[in-house]
């Protein structure tokens, strides 16, 4: 099935190359960073965790996101889902592998990561993490890879499976779950303390994930002879439209929590990322427009008539994902470190090097991807024919 | 099924239904030390710090200097990138929790002393996936470079913001380098640790020694004999941030 992936049009192998290029360059900055160490980063004694992190953090949401497809066809039979769970499998599999090398490239003593292995301590979230998302990655490889194949033979998916299937479905609420509990349980930093931290983050991850699933569900069906059918893409925009509306309510009660109890504590972390502290306003643009593009999106997504125009469809998903990426890429985790422990203020700005670190990640998982997606096309357009 | 399977299945599922949740809500399993003989020993080392004593002497900075020369600590310039074990900040900046326009008039900008507070539950001992940092049964949060992976959640999960990270090798940035303590490398993390190395040898902390006004004073808390816990009795004392329920076990006179 694998030999799909390497036949392919011109603009394949462009698109395929380029990403290469990028994955090239970031390796090399990482090579100066096992170099020089983690000093290369923006990150400082204050804010210890900066895109590395942030970035891993959204992305375990988009991995989390391929039960929104998933689970709908596996627990309740709905039939359009068929054709493309295995996208949403795929996608999975991308972000989660991009999510392990963001931690790798985040810890300082690179070649030490096995002491997590060798060293099991259950009463660190980051054991239970580590757990989670290398379960789910063989989850998604399993179910992902046995069900295409399955298509590929012209048969349904083995009996064997079913029950990695099962398995797989609350696997991914665990996923996303154990990333907020990496946050949730920290005393002093207020702005992570709070209970609705993992459903926080599954609602933003299921409408940030899905609205990506179906952008290149869409940009799939543009360059092959793939066919969606439009109540499949119906569904997703539903599913997007709830958990978005969600994720803006989930926050509103946070903004109640800490405004109306007037805690300093609790508010100043939303008054430095929103409005600026001490004269500091480094994120305030950016959480502006993370946020006025969500309600944009919500209000394209919540009108019919929008929602079922693909134009305006897609344009929802795209600034529905840009604000739900700087909200969690950004935002969350400058917000839990600033101010700091002795309420002050440190800056923190991504480095270059950082930003090229990252973008080869992003690039590696846009190739595993790719691959994946071209292989599931190939198989798809293969049993039409 | 045989008894003795049934009495081996019992004994296995009482474990597990007993340990499961205890893994999550452990708070920390202290370290067994045996100390070498003629070391100081305690069931629960503490420090006071006389804040009165140190406020009529502005300029003295013996503390820091012994402590961070003895341990290698380096000095970097950029303020983003240092490493301090024990260093001074002003009041509203190291108990920014305890806002009071009255005391403002006598304290603020008055500076602390702040180190680790080797607290009774340490949330950086909690967090930690490979107890690189734990807990010894003497009170003493340790630090063991050899193990820690670099992930700096503990720099997260402290609340007293007593831990730095060496960003880039430290090594260059040592003024005045001491053979008898190892210096760090890049990627792990570091703090005070109570001069555990000196204790074994006898010494009390290089801090305490070092300051020549007797305003630190250390000592066991639970030796109800002890000069520490003595003052503490006699005097009103603070802690940093008490409400988080990490029982610092560092304490400023203040009365």
């Amino acid at each position: 099935m694998f030999e799909k992936a390497l036949v392919g049009s011109r603009k394949y192998w462009l698109w395929v190359f380029f990403l290469l290029v990028l994955i090239g360059i970031g390796f090399l900055a990482f090579l100066a960073q096992l170099e020089y160490g983690l000093g290369i980063t923006g990150m400082s004694r204050d804010v210890s965790w900066g895109f590395y992190v942030a970035q891993f953090t959204f992305l375990v949401g988009v991995a989390a996101s391929g039960v929104m497809v998933v689970l709908p066809y596996y627990l309740h039979n709905h039939k359009v889902f068929g054709p493309v769970t295995v996208f949403g499998e795929f996608l999975a599999i991308a972000a989660v592998i991009m999510c392990l090398l963001f931690i790798i490239v985040d810890i300082g003593q690179t070649h030490r990561l096995f002491n997590v292995l060798l060293h099991p301590t259950p009463h660190s979230m980051l054991f239970y993490d580590m757990i989670v998302l290398n379960g789910y990655l063989a989850l998604n490889l399993i179910c992902g890879w046995a069900a295409l194949h399955g298509e590929y033979k012209g048969t349904k998916y083995p009996k064997w499976v079913v029950p990695f299937i099962y398995i797989s479905i609350p696997w991914a609420f665990s996923i996303h779950t154990v990333t907020a509990f990496l946050y949730a349980g920290l005393p002093g930093r207020h702005f992570w303390l709070t209970a609705i931290m993992a459903p926080r983050f599954l609602a933003s991850a299921f409408c940030s994930g899905p609205a990506f699933l179906l952008i290149a569900l869409l940009i799939a069906q543009k360059v092959s002879r793939l066919r969606i059918e439009p109540k499949a893409i119906d569904t997703l925009s539903k599913i997007i439209t709830y958990a978005l509306l969600a994720n803006i309510f989930f926050f509103g009660c946070e903004l109640f929590t800490a405004f109306y109890s007037q805690i300093p504590g609790h508010m100043y972390p939303v008054m430095y990322l929103f409005k600026g502290l001490h004269g500091h306003t480094e994120w305030v643009i950016f959480m502006w427009t993370a946020w006025i593009f969500m309600a944009l999106a919500a209000l394209l997504l919540v009108i019919p008539h929008t929602r079922r125009n693909l134009n305006t469809l897609v344009l929802a998903c795209v600034l529905l994902f840009i604000g739900a990426w700087i909200d969690k890429g950004i935002g969350l985790l400058t917000g839990g470190f600033t101010p700091t422990p002795f309420e002050t203020i440190t800056p923190y700005r991504p480095t270059v090097p950082e930003l090229l670190i990252s973008l080869g990640i992003w690039a590696t998982g846009f190739l595993i991807m790719t691959v994946l997606f071209k292989i599931a096309v190939a198989v798809k357009e293969a049993r039409a024919a | 099924m045989k008894r003795r399977d049934l009495l081996k299945l019992a004994g296995l599922s009482a474990v597990v239904a007993g340990g499961v949740p205890g893994f999550l809500n452990k708070e920390v399993k202290a370290r067994e030390y045996t100390p070498p003989p003629g070391a100081l020993t305690a069931k629960r080392w503490g420090m006071a710090i006389d804040i009165r004593k140190c406020w009529e002497h502005p300029e003295c900075r013996d503390c820091i200097k012994a402590c961070h020369h003895i341990h290698n600590v380096p000095e970097i310039p950029e303020k983003k990138k240092e490493i301090k074990w024990i260093w001074k900040d002003e009041f509203e900046h190291a108990f920014p929790d305890q806002p009071n326009e009255f005391n403002d008039v006598l304290l603020q900008g008055k500076p602390f002393l702040l180190l680790c507070n080797h607290c009774e539950h340490p949330p950086c001992v909690r967090v930690c996936p490979t107890e690189a940092t734990f807990k010894r049964e003497d009170g003493i949060v340790m630090m063991d470079y050899h193990r820690c992976i670099g992930c700096r959640f503990c720099m997260a999960a402290c609340p007293f913001g007593a831990r730095s990270f060496n960003w880039v090798d430290p090594r260059p940035y040592i003024r005045e380098f001491n053979p008898e303590f190892p210096t760090r490398m890049k990627g792990v993390v570091e703090k005070c640790l109570f001069c555990y190395e000196r204790l074994e040898k006898g010494q009390i902390p290089a801090c305490v020694e070092a300051c020549k006004h007797k305003a630190l004073i250390f000592g066991d808390l639970e030796d109800e004999n002890s000069e520490i816990s003595r003052v503490l009795r006699s005097r009103f004392s603070i802690r940093r941030k008490a409400e988080l329920g990490t029982g610092p076990s560092v304490f400023y006179l203040i009365g």
